[in-house]
């Protein structure tokens, strides 16, 4: 995100990430931070994506954490539902702390509720046990 | 030693493009279909790849890799298909005689009525771009180092350096930060970034990490470890810029410079292959120049969405059944012969060949790479010695988005009304 200053106005510029696409949208926004005009997305996802980037900018975490009595000693996991941006460097800091018993498969939920704001991090591979 | 004579189908490589090809070989024929994969597991690349955005076309959903892998693996565990893991083919011949080696199975040889090649690619290394320096430890290519963190639980160093600017690179950048490791750049030789716009917020952007275009790693220092690089900015025709040399101080260079299909084996078959795509040339149905054989995903070009791949394999697979079951090459007799050759801002085009009059009912992929960056509506058209045979529009042209068309039904009419031999993909 890129932002210009005009008096009390402000123009940013966003690329959306709803695609592969990705096109550049321009926001211009006024001196309460009200959202005055958006230009330059082909669809109404990018109209979506500058609102929710705004308010409130959601990422989707992928990682990964440790399995016990595992055939391999990690499982991938991540947040189905985008979380807030800037918690990902928390909740990847504490995904490594976290150990599960093996087997663990596709959907299994690793972490429920995450500090009760109802992020949770789902299993995304399989790890049998071992023998 | 006996030859093992009695499957239809064997599919070499149990990736997205093998699996893909193994469920519809069956379902195409319910006739017996053997995967061989050299890993101890299904699913490729796949299982490594743990970051979200594979499947919106497929399934509908944005998933990680090792979830889309395992929805294929799922369908192919449901049909009575062989798989052999753990077990490498080590040559095959132009009559279809494969030898593999495993230490269950010991050496083996069979002898199929049809084979889909889906061996995938493997990574550009330091050797291929001429990269000098000392060969100190801590130079990884993207993949080697998302294996180490993502499947085995090490960390490939603390200090990275980024070499390359396409998604995988990007990637990994962002999935080190994640994981602890500080990365100081990422530096990309063209002018322009090679991997999708979305990477270079969600990966770079989000992490602040910094992307340096016209740039490339001209030195790499240390003796045991890697203690350093020196970049270096490139002009116009990619040569260094003296005096412009930059000293970092990191104990890590991962490369993403590159994917090329991996095809010895269709050497040593006959296969003939593409110079531009560096995989097999192919025609509508995914068939190579030797019958019987067929070939499919990041073995014939690399491809940027996976779905296509499945896509592709799901043809070759219906098309070795089809081969099996007719026990000889479809005969294309009567059917006119289109080549595809890439034109103006196209790379490559797969298939490279049409049997226009053949086609029925059966998918048809035209894949494109452009070679160039146009960020504007462009027009895809197929020509005949310079009269348009068909075409269409896109959003814009870029080398990191391959162009995808399935052809409908008018496409195919207006293929047929076309005279020449030879079509010519041009994007303007």
């Amino acid at each position: 995100m890129s932002e210009q200053k005009q008096g009390d106005y402000r123009t940013r510029t966003d690329i959306c990430l709803r695609c592969p696409q990705g096109c550049e949208v321009q926001t211009m926004l006024g001196p309460d931070d009200e959202i005055l005009n958006i230009s330059g997305n082909k669809c109404k996802l990018g109209r979506e994506y500058v609102e929710q980037e705004i308010r409130d900018p959601r990422r989707v975490l992928p990682t990964s954490v440790r399995v016990k009595n595992g055939t391999r000693p990690l499982v991938p996991v991540w947040t189905p539902e985008p979380m807030p941006k800037g918690m990902i460097m928390d909740l990847a800091a504490e995904s490594r702390k976290i150990e599960v018993e093996a087997p663990v498969h596709v959907g299994d939920v690793v972490l429920d509720d995450w500090r009760g704001l109802g992020i949770r991090l789902v299993a995304s591979g399989e790890v049998e046990r071992a023998e | 030693m006996d030859v093992n004579t009695t499957y239809d189908v064997i599919v070499i490589g149990g990736g997205p493009a093998g699996i893909a090809a193994a469920i519809e070989a069956y379902n195409e024929n319910q006739g017996k279909v053997l995967v061989i994969e050299r890993n101890d597991s299904l699913g490729g690349i796949l299982p490594q790849c743990i970051h979200n955005g594979f499947g919106a076309i497929n399934f509908g959903n944005d998933l990680p890799g090792p979830e889309y892998a395992h929805r294929y693996e799922m369908q192919l565990n449901e049909l009575p298909v062989d798989v052999m893991l753990d077990t490498m083919v080590v040559d095959m011949t132009p009559e279809l005689d494969i030898y593999t080696m495993s230490s269950e199975y010991g050496y083996q040889h069979f002898k199929p009525r049809a084979v889909v090649l889906a061996m995938g690619c493997r990574e550009r290394t330091r050797a291929q771009i001429r990269l000098p320096g000392t060969r100190a430890a801590g130079i990884y290519t993207a993949g080697t180092a998302q294996r180490l963190v993502n499947i085995e639980g090490y960390m490939p160093g603390r200090e990275i350096v980024v070499l390359g600017s396409g998604d995988i690179g990007m990637i990994m950048a962002r999935r080190l930060t994640i994981e602890g490791a500080q990365v100081l750049g990422v530096m990309e030789l063209l002018p322009f970034l090679t991997g999708l716009r979305r990477n270079y917020v969600q990966c770079l952007q989000d992490y602040n990490i910094p992307l340096h275009l016209s740039t490339t790693v001209s030195k790499i220092y240390g003796e045991r470890r890697v203690e350093g690089i020196e970049t270096v900015k490139v002009d116009e025709d990619l040569n260094h810029v003296p005096g412009t040399e930059e000293f970092i101080k990191c104990d890590t260079l991962v490369l993403s410079v590159g994917l090329i299909p991996e095809n010895e084996l269709s050497r040593k078959a006959g296969v003939q292959l593409d110079v531009r795509t560096n995989g097999p040339i192919v025609d509508s149905d995914m068939a190579t120049n030797v019958p019987g054989i067929f070939a499919a995903g990041n073995v014939t070009a690399i491809y940027d969405l996976v779905d296509y791949v499945s896509k592709a394999g799901e043809v070759a697979g219906r098309s070795a059944a089809r081969f099996a079951r007719a026990q000889q090459a479809e005969s294309h007799e009567g059917s006119r012969v289109v080549r595809l050759k890439p034109g103006a801002n196209v790379g490559s085009i797969i298939p490279q060949q049409i049997y226009i009059d053949d086609l029925g009912d059966r998918d048809v992929y035209l894949s494109m790479r452009p070679n160039a960056l146009l960020e504007r509506m462009v027009k895809v058209e197929l020509d005949d010695g310079g009269e348009e045979v068909m075409s269409f529009r896109e959003q814009y042209a870029r080398p990191a988005e391959m162009i995808i068309r399935k052809l409908k039904a008018r496409d195919i009419e207006k293929l047929r009304a076309s005279h020449g031999a030879e079509l010519v993909a041009n994007i303007s």
